[in-house]
């Protein structure tokens, strides 16, 4: 399967740990192995204790399970962080002004920048938004950015998660873990706090309220409900924030507003942020089947009534085919060179790059222009003969379909194995906020870790885990 | 606050509560089937009958006896009211109500649920059993506890209590249910061992016999009984002391949302039938038809609350 690829890591250099590693190296060596396992398993009790879980769909035996943890923190240094953010401001500030324009004269459409039929013919381009103009002109609140990092200054962003990005309440309790098990290593490493995200999420979405709302701004957590895979995050958000965890029959449509019902009658919502996806957040507006939403809540959104978070249509902008056109969005946008760099990506739709993928299949990894999670992906090193063939015959045939980059050698950092401090494959989730006059951003993020030798999958569902992430104080 | 998240806040506590007296029950009936072995059967099937369970233990098992009943009331997950079934849906509740709950109150349900699940995981021996129902005690003490100790005292707080004491006073309420002849004086052989150890079973099952011996000194009537469970305001588990408390909640709630409600009016007159009353009057006017009404009235205090304050819709 995955052969070991030659990948930079992040904490032993060539003459030895890296420096934003050197104060962090210098506490593990005195510690002992027995110790620091035994900190790992508490850690895994803090973690069950406090019901940090994500649900299992069709696992009816044990319906709920941990993210594995890893004790080793990811540590990124004061100047590299710099650089990042700067660049994920841009990226993020692009990808609203391309929203706005997108939804209204369609600018970059006219100047031929992105082709027009990419946006007509893409399911996650929402026709009812065209012309709506929601408050603050915010169209992405919450953003997680990924981001992989293959040299000592080389990060690439993989995508763009502009929907309902989750695992911000990992990178908390992350950090809450960390600052448990090893209160006395924080005296020694001076690390950017990460605490006051909830109060920044809530600030934020106050600061987008609609223009019906006249006083506090009443927020709420939209979330599918107990059964839904990150239910401990939407309830972990709703609680840290002081905002109601709602679901969909906890709602309806009360003198043109979106109403929730309360021991004392129905109050009206301002913001809600939502955690179900566009289709699933108005039966009358949308998928006619769902019951996870409220009827009317669109119109009502439409008319200034309430703020929905993340604003309907925003998947437009992470979609995979229009990740391809990021470094010309931003230029066009922001008038500036992009700060973060794409993946290189052959869009399978132009003959040039189609006759390419096609000669180099078996170096490249192939995704599905409207797939998700993984789905309906090739990776090329890791298929066999039959498998690449296959796959070639579904290229050529719907070529449009797909877009093909390059297999990236991950940065590693280690993790505490059974036989001590062992390389594993790394990516990075940052969160973004946006709000109409400020982007904040977390420093550090959520970093997956893939936890097999050698793989290159960090998502948790496939033997993922996570690892606290320091930005070192300046 | 959400409708539903005091609906959550009420039936986890009801849930608790319920573990919590089901375990009572069980070694009640434990005690008594161990000193007096030839009545066992008939013993098992009132704890059956206080728990409220007959029907459901019918269903699944051939014949009572006290392995099964104690298997069916402790762990069996196709009774929904034992208690691996109640303290899952204890936990349910409290993962709906999450944002309601401090940090200490989740976890400690949420501890007491793996801890309590790990307990009953396998059918365990009659020498397991008293360490087993002490763990159930236990664990229920310390969710008390930490709601206690971090809780705001406002409508979170207050929709909790009012679900531990719905339960509580229908549990004590079902309890002099299934025995209450035993304590009339028609029937009472007055002194005879029997009558005692029954008299005994009830005051275990309310976790009242030591408070009720120090109280009385040793002298065992079925009307001091009586009154201690139903009347005695320093008795936490009596019907007095639980619609006192009832009364307390629902009368916070209505100074904090400014209002009062249907269920106000009725949880009063609950509380007025056991005000400046003497046990000898609900004697002579009939002991079953009393707790049988308390029950139903009971009943329909926890149906009001539910619209009152818009549980479901």
């Amino acid at each position: 399967m995955a052969e070991p690829i030659a990948a930079f890591d992040e904490m032993l250099g060539a003459e030895g740990p890296r420096p934003a590693y050197a104060d962090y190296a210098h506490w593990f060596e005195q510690e002992t192995p027995l110790k620091l396992r035994a900190k790992a398993r508490e850690a895994e009790n803090f973690f069950r204790r406090t019901g940090i879980t994500f649900n299992v769909y069709g696992d009816a035996a044990q319906t709920e399970r941990l993210i594995p943890f890893d004790i080793v923190p990811r540590i990124i240094a004061a100047r590299e962080w710099a650089k990042l953010s700067r660049g994920i401001e841009q990226r993020v500030r692009a990808i609203n002004a391309f929203l706005f324009d997108i939804y209204h004269r369609q600018e970059i459409l006219r100047a031929g920048r992105v082709p027009k039929m990419l946006i007509a013919q893409n399911s996650a381009f929402l026709p009812q938004m065209i012309g709506v103009t929601p408050p603050g002109n915010v169209y992405t609140h919450i953003v997680g950015v990924d981001l992989v990092r293959t040299g000592a200054d080389e990060f690439y962003v993989l995508e763009d998660n502009a929907r309902t990005p989750s695992g911000v309440s990992y990178m908390l309790e992350n950090r809450e873990t960390m600052l448990q098990m090893f209160p006395e290593l924080f005296t020694r490493v001076r690390v950017r706090p990460v605490s006051n995200y909830p109060k920044l999420l809530r600030r934020s979405l106050a600061a987008c309220a609609p223009k019906a709302c006249k006083d506090r701004p009443v927020v709420a957590v939209l979330t599918p409900g107990i059964h839904n895979s990150a239910y401990f995050e939407h309830a972990f958000l709703a609680d840290q924030m002081g905002a109601e965890l709602v679901e969909g029959h906890d709602l309806r449509v009360v003198d043109g507003r979106i109403a929730m019902r309360t021991t004392c009658g129905y109050r009206a919502v301002d913001v809600l942020y939502r955690r179900v996806d566009d289709d699933f957040l108005d039966p009358l507006n949308f998928n006619p089947q769902s019951l996870l939403g409220v009827p009317g809540a669109f119109d009502i959104y439409r008319a200034g009534g309430l703020t929905i978070a993340n604003a309907p249509g925003a998947g437009i902008a992470d979609d995979k085919a229009i990740y391809s056109y990021m470094p010309d969005i931003v230029e066009f946008y922001t008038g500036e060179t992009p700060i973060l760099r794409n993946v290189p990506t052959w869009r399978c739709a132009e003959p040039q790059s189609l006759k390419y993928v096609l000669e180099h299949l078996a170096e490249l990894v192939v995704k599905e222009v409207h797939g998700s999670g993984g789905y309906g992906m090739l990776v090329g090193p890791a298929a066999s003969h039959k498998e690449l063939a296959a796959f070639a015959a579904k290229l050529k045939a719907t070529p449009d379909n797909y877009i093909a980059q390059p297999t990236l050698a991950l940065s590693t950092v280690p993790i505490l194995a059974r036989s001590g401090l062992s390389p594993r494959h790394v990516d990075l989730r940052p969160f973004v906020l946006v709000s109409p006059n400020t982007i904040d951003i977390t420093p550090g993020g959520l970093t997956r870790v893939a936890l097999r030798k050698g793989s290159l999958v960090v998502n948790s569902s496939q033997g993922g885990g996570t690892k606290d992430t320091w930005v070192l104080e300046d | 606050m959400l409708g539903k998240t005091a609906g959550g806040l009420l039936w986890m506590a009801r849930y608790l509560e319920r573990g919590e007296n089901t375990a009572r029950l069980v070694d009640a009936g434990l005690r008594i089937a161990l000193t007096r072995s030839a009545a066992s059967e008939e013993e098992w099937t009132s704890v059956l009958a206080t728990a409220g369970a007959q029907a459901r233990f019918a269903e699944i098992y051939e014949k009572v006896d006290g392995p099964s009943v104690i298997n069916f009331l402790l762990r069996d997950r196709d009774n929904p009211s034992s208690v691996l079934s109640v303290i899952e849906s204890a936990r349910n509740n409290a993962r709906l109500v999450r944002t309601a709950l401090t940090r200490e109150a989740w976890e400690a349900v949420n501890v007491c649920w793996m801890t309590l699940r790990e307990a009953l995981a396998v059918r365990m021996s009659n020498d397991a059993l008293p360490n087993t129902l002490r763990t159930i005690r236990q664990q229920n003490a310390l969710v008390r506890g930490a709601m206690h100790g971090t809780m705001l005292r406002n409508d979170i707080y207050n929709f909790v209590r009012i679900g531990t004491f719905l339960e509580r006073a229908d549990n004590t309420a079902r309890i002099l249910d299934v025995k209450y002849y035993v304590l009339l004086p028609s029937v009472s052989l007055v002194g005879s061992s029997l009558d005692n150890a029954q008299w005994e079973t009830i005051l275990r099952s309310a976790s009242a016999e030591r408070a009720f011996g120090w109280l009385y000194g040793g002298e065992t009537t079925p009307l001091a009984v009586a009154d201690f469970l139903i009347l005695d305001r320093r008795m936490p588990r009596s019907l007095a002391f639980c619609c006192a408390k009832l009364v307390d909640n629902l009368h916070h709630l209505g100074l904090e949302y400014g209002d009062r409600r249907q269920c106000h009016d009725l949880a009063e007159a609950l509380h007025g039938r056991l005000t400046g009353r003497d046990i000898q009057t609900i004697f002579e006017h009939g002991l079953h038809e009393f707790v049988l009404d308390f029950i139903a009235d009971n009943n329909a205090l926890g149906r009001l609350i539910e619209t009152d304050y818009r549980f479901n819709g």
